[in-house]
């Protein structure tokens, strides 16, 4: 990269993006401060030039919100009509995006980008609908406040004290082809809000109130035109990048950010976001599960799980890892990936504790090489989200292992009335050390909570029932204070370690059981023959590796879908309409993605190496549960598992079937040059014997002579009847396959007119082909017959002495050559059935024929990709007429033009 | 010619075998019948043929195998009778070192036309080198590199003349795309049959009086080339 060439990964993807953005609409934002700077009404300003200029517009959806000068510029505007939506007992009226594209229109107004759908809609969100339009190649206007971009969500907030939930993910408005901002000042918005020209007087009292205060607005102002700013000065690096102004060429390094179940990873997320953009990086989030995670609360583990889903959609790989060292996973992950700087929150309220280092500290210590960033945690002042544990969850927790403590409590007992009789015989330490050997046993079986309680309970019963003075909990030795502190330490340190061992066999084993699945279901799937067969092992699987109940929907071969493959166990009720959808967009739909998620279904599109190939349709029990990441990952792995099984399927299906037609193919040219051979060798014995009859003593005489050469000439009449009719059979048998070879016309003529000299010599012909006639792409002997017949025919009916004109002309992409005649001329309205079998101008003639020659003309003329036709010359006499592609012919390089003297070899 | 030539007929169907020896011996042959592939070696090894007329579609085999041995030990014009219109055929069969051939049905006046012809040039491959030679208007030297028409010298490229002069040296011998692009071009060219068909156009222009209704310079279709004289 420092030689200052273009990395050819870059371009690729530069090139393929701009491919992508071709096909697309493209996305013009009207971008302001706050409300009522006046983007709706600068966005149908701009709509009217666009009218102006002959574009089809059409509004989507504009809110007026009872602005007259707004109101004043829809009027005459395509409206379209609104979808009625219900919603609980109320009927909302809705941007109707399935009306908008069956409408297409060149360019539409979506208003308010951040909107948030009424449950029912296609996509949560309306840029989501944006979205759709746009990849259907349609153009969208849309507007938006600052405030709903996602990562200045809270520092608005933080600003104004109003945190709006409407949101819309960065790289929406960074892919958006032009920002307009709509810029007002401050004291100038005011003024207008004074005027009731922004809201109705009434609301404009409260909102002065409380968002349009000055300072607020003053901010806000400054933030929306630094991220225009940002937005121009990143237009202005992929302007560079694409003309290649400078050889300026970043590393592709890459961003890591950590999240922890503790508060604020989101902030920790919109950081990390902002950070990323800003170095134009690709960025990852994870999240480490580690031994001391593994009690989280629910709702700590749904924090977890919405936080990770924020980093996808802000446009992140997520990833949830497991490990027993949160840091050195993390590292191993920044390498596997070349991740170079690393974001994490700030830990803070713990520096009590003594040997304590953070998080941050520790990684950069093991790994001295990567970059460390610190973000803080804490949310903006205006809205701390609590999240406490709730009270369910708790309780949840406590009825887990309530049993668990008080068996860690019965091993006490047990340890106690054990060493009780044995305290007189043995030493004191090895008393502790029975004691030591029941936390242990507490630990390996109930885990850490109970062993902590077991450690306690131990070190308290040890002090009670053997310590002296003993049946008090007063020490009278004071040695025996160290003694409860190894102990306590010895037992708790082994309760941690044997835990969190435990935990690590518990999650190899549940990695191994969803490999071992996975590895069965390949397994079968691999020796399945039906889409039947490989519909019941996906049911199958899914009924144990996700608690689902599955179904599949084949596409037919015009990507239609109809229904799902019926399987023993039943199949869930599918909307073939989303299987459709999905399909076509080749995105997952369903519950848990972004659209449709009120479905209970989940719909992934089968992706297979040559094309998708279905729907994979699943009725999860706890849909929740198929938003891990890693449950996400081995769905996807599941679905491609499925797709190359359907299409080693179809392709099996598509081989046999080709062997067979190869096998029909095979008995039908065999079968044809059987009768071919059994017809013509007779034949062939026929004119040879009627021959001999000349050579045989004494001479024949000059009646028998007479005989001989008629049974001669009708035998080779016979045999050219036997010609075609074998001809035709072949080529409607789809046997005939052409020997296309690039040739000179000139050729073909030649040899045509000279296996026909008998036949012409009572006519002229003329031969007129232009000199720079490029080769054709033809079948010789087959274009030499086609020649032949037009030539016959020409001859058999004109009168003696008529001539006959072969010419060629070319065209825009054929040749076309014609045969034609001063004859008689074809039977008026006939010139198209004579093409016909067994047709023929005249019936009953005695022009000798069964009436294939200009059908076996057809046949080939339209295997070769032209046409031939038929009609009467104004000057009289027919002409036939046929064409044959141009084609790219290939270029000879005649280069040896020295003169012949100097050069020949001998 | 003092010896009379003998002609080995290697044919399965007995009614065109003996028509076929009837017009040979009509022609002063000797001909010599066989109708199976073995039997056809053994008769080629033991009677010294001067040449073979041969049908492709034996009992015991393919007479394109059979041209095959018989290449190997000897050099003896080779006419081929076949029933089968598919080109391939014709084309391996020529391939395989046949020199002509002949499609059923034929009659007696072809076949003897053609077996002249073959055993013409035999004889003269085997008696003194001609080196000149006269066809239609035309006059062409090899020995000294002279083309010459109506007397006026035409000018070949070198490419032109070496197509002319093997042209010249297998006279009335079919010679297909293949031979021709192997002799004249070298075999690495092989494939490019278009080369030889464009060469070939421009040589008829020169040397034909009407390219498009060539006399000397004979299209095969799907074939090769046939030169006569």
């Amino acid at each position: 990269m420092s030689d200052g060439r273009p990395d050819p990964d870059q371009l690729l993807s530069r090139i393929q993006e701009e491919e992508a953005r071709a096909a697309r609409g493209k996305l013009k934002i009207f971008f302001g401060a706050s409300a009522g700077v006046g983007k709706t009404y600068a966005m149908l300003s701009a709509a009217r030039q666009a009218i102006e200029a002959g574009k089809d517009v059409v509004v989507g959806i504009v809110e007026t919100h009872g602005r007259k000068e707004t109101e004043a510029l829809v009027a005459g505007l395509e409206v379209l009509p609104r979808k009625d939506v219900a919603y609980r007992d109320k009927v909302l009226t809705e941007f109707d995006i399935d009306g908008a594209l069956a409408r297409k229109p060149e360019l539409i107004l979506i208003d308010e980008l951040a909107h948030s759908n009424v449950q029912g809609s296609r996509h949560p969100k309306r840029w989501q609908d944006v979205e759709e339009l746009l990849s259907s190649g349609i153009d969208v206007y849309s507007t938006m406040n600052v405030q709903h971009l996602e990562t200045l969500n809270d520092v608005v907030g933080g600003i104004t004290g109003i945190r709006v939930w409407e949101t819309v993910p960065d790289h929406v408005f960074d892919a958006a082809d032009e920002v307009v901002l709509v810029d007002l000042p401050p004291d100038e918005l005011l003024q207008r809000l004074k005027e009731g020209k922004v809201y109705l007087p009434h609301q404009a009292e409260r909102a002065i109130q409380n968002f349009f205060r000055k300072g607020n607005l003053i901010a806000l102002r400054e933030l929306s035109l630094r991220r225009t700013a940002d937005r121009v000065d990143s237009q202005m690096l992929e302007y560079r990048r694409n003309k290649l102004v400078s050889p300026v060429w970043q590393t592709r390094e890459s961003l890591l950010a950590c999240i922890g179940p503790g508060e604020g990873s989101e902030r920790i997320i919109r950081s990390a976001a902002r950070i990323a953009a800003k170095l134009d990086v690709p960025w990852h989030v994870i999240y480490v599960e580690t031994a001391e995670l593994r009690h989280l609360s629910g709702a700590q583990r749904q924090r977890i799980l919405k936080s990770l889903k924020l980093a996808q959609d802000t446009g992140a790989e997520t990833a949830s890892l497991s490990g027993s060292e949160a840091v050195q996973t993390v590292i191993d992950y920044a390498r596997d990936h070349n991740l170079s700087k690393i974001v994490v929150g700030r830990d803070h309220g713990r520096s009590w504790r003594l040997f304590y280092r953070s998080f941050a500290d520790r990684i950069g210590k093991a790994a001295p090489d990567l970059d460390v960033i610190q973000v803080a945690r804490k949310e903006g002042a205006g809205d701390r989200q609590r999240d406490e544990p709730t009270d369910e969850s708790l309780f949840d927790q406590l009825k887990a292992t309530w049993q668990s403590f008080a068996m860690s409590a019965l091993l006490c007992v047990v340890a106690t009335l054990i060493a009780m009789p044995l305290h007189t015989v043995f030493d004191l330490a090895n008393i502790a050390m029975l004691f030591l050997l029941a936390v242990v046993l507490a630990a390996v079986r109930y885990g850490l909570g109970p062993a902590v309680a077991a450690a306690f309970l131990n070190v308290a019963a040890f002090d009670f029932f053997f310590v002296p003075p003993r049946f008090s909990f007063a020490v009278s030795d004071v040695q025996y204070l160290l003694t409860f502190i190894v102990m306590l330490v010895v037992g708790l340190t082994t309760a941690k370690l044997t835990a969190g061992l435990k935990f690590q066999a518990r999650v190899a084993s549940r990695r191994e059981q969803r490999v071992r699945a996975l590895y069965e279901m390949s397994r079968d799937l691999s020796g399945a023959l039906l889409p039947e067969q490989i519909a019941e092992i996906s049911q199958r699987f899914a009924a144990t590796g996700f608690e689902a109940r599955a179904a599949i929907v084949l596409a037919d071969d015009n990507d239609r879908l109809h229904e799902a493959i019926a399987v023993p166990g039943g199949v869930p009720a599918i909307d073939i309409g989303i299987c459709q959808w999905a399909f076509d967009h080749n995105a997952e739909a369903g519950c848990g993605t972004d659209t449709l998620a009120g479905s209970s279904l989940l719909y992934l599109p089968l992706k297979a190496p040559m094309r998708s190939r279905g729907v994979l349709v699943l009725e999860p029990r706890h849909p929740r549960r198929l938003l891990a990441p890693e449950q996400r990952r081995l769905l996807d792995t599941f679905a491609r598992l499925i797709a190359i099984s359907l299409e080693r399927v179809h392709y099996v299906n598509v081989a046999q079937s080709t062997t067979v037609q190869m096998e029909s193919e095979r008995l039908r040219n065999s079968l044809l040059s059987a009768i071919s051979h059994d017809l013509r060798t007779p034949l062939t014995a026929l004119v040879g014997l009627a021959d001999s009859m000349f050579l045989t003593q004494p001479r024949p005489t000059q009646q028998q002579a007479a005989i001989a050469d008629s049974i001669r000439e009708e035998v080779l009449r016979m045999s050219a009847q036997v010609n075609n009719l074998l001809d035709m059979a072949r080529l409607q048998a789809g046997a005939v396959k052409l020997n296309r070879q690039w040739q000179p016309l000139e050729e073909v003529v030649g040899s045509a007119l000279k296996g026909m000299e008998s036949v012409l010599a009572s006519h002229r012909v003329i031969v007129k082909l232009p000199e720079d006639l490029p080769l054709l792409e033809f079948d010789a002997v087959l274009m030499e017959r086609v020649l032949a017949n037009l030539v016959d025919n020409a001859v058999k009916y004109t009168p003696p002495d008529s001539s006959i004109e072969i010419s060629a002309m070319p065209t825009d992409q054929y040749i076309e050559i014609s045969v034609e005649d001063n004859g008689p001329g074809l039977p008026p309205g006939r010139e198209e059935a004579i093409f016909n079998k067994f047709e023929r101008g005249q019936k009953e003639s005695i022009t000798p024929g069964v009436g294939l020659g200009l059908a076996i003309c057809r046949a080939i003329i339209e295997a070769h990709g032209g046409m031939i036709r038929a009609e009467n010359r104004s000057e009289g006499g027919a002409r036939f007429v046929f064409t044959l592609p141009q084609g790219n012919p290939p270029v000879v390089d005649a280069n040896d033009e020295d003169p012949m003297a100097e050069e020949a070899r001998p | 010619m003092t010896k009379q030539p003998i002609v080995l007929v290697v044919e399965d169907e007995p009614k065109i075998r003996h028509f076929v020896k009837l017009s040979l011996e009509s022609e002063g042959c000797q001909v010599f019948e066989a109708e199976t592939i073995k039997r056809a070696s053994i008769e080629a090894g033991t009677r010294k043929p001067d040449m073979v007329v041969l049908d492709l579609g034996l009992p015991d085999g393919d007479g394109v195998d059979f041209i095959r041995d018989l290449r190997t030990w000897s050099d003896i014009p080779v006419l081929v009778l076949s029933a089968r219109t598919a080109e391939q055929d014709k084309v391996a069969a020529l391939d395989a070192g046949a020199d002509d051939y002949l499609v059923k049905p034929f009659g007696t006046d072809e076949l003897l036309a053609r077996v002249r012809a073959q055993l013409r040039r035999r004889s003269r491959l085997s008696g003194s080198v001609a080196t000149a030679f006269e066809f239609g208007d035309l006059h062409v030297d090899l020995a000294r590199r002279i083309v010459e028409r109506s007397g006026e010298a035409v000018h070949l490229t070198p490419i032109e003349y070496r197509i002319l002069a093997y042209l010249i040296s297998n006279a009335n011998s079919v010679l297909t795309h293949r031979q021709l692009l192997k002799n004249i071009w070298g075999p690495s060219h092989a494939e490019d049959s278009h080369y030889v068909r464009v060469y070939m156009t421009h040589l008829r222009k020169k040397i034909e009086a009407d390219p498009s209704r060539p006399k000397h310079i004979l299209t095969e279709s799907g074939v090769g080339y046939r030169f006569v004289m």
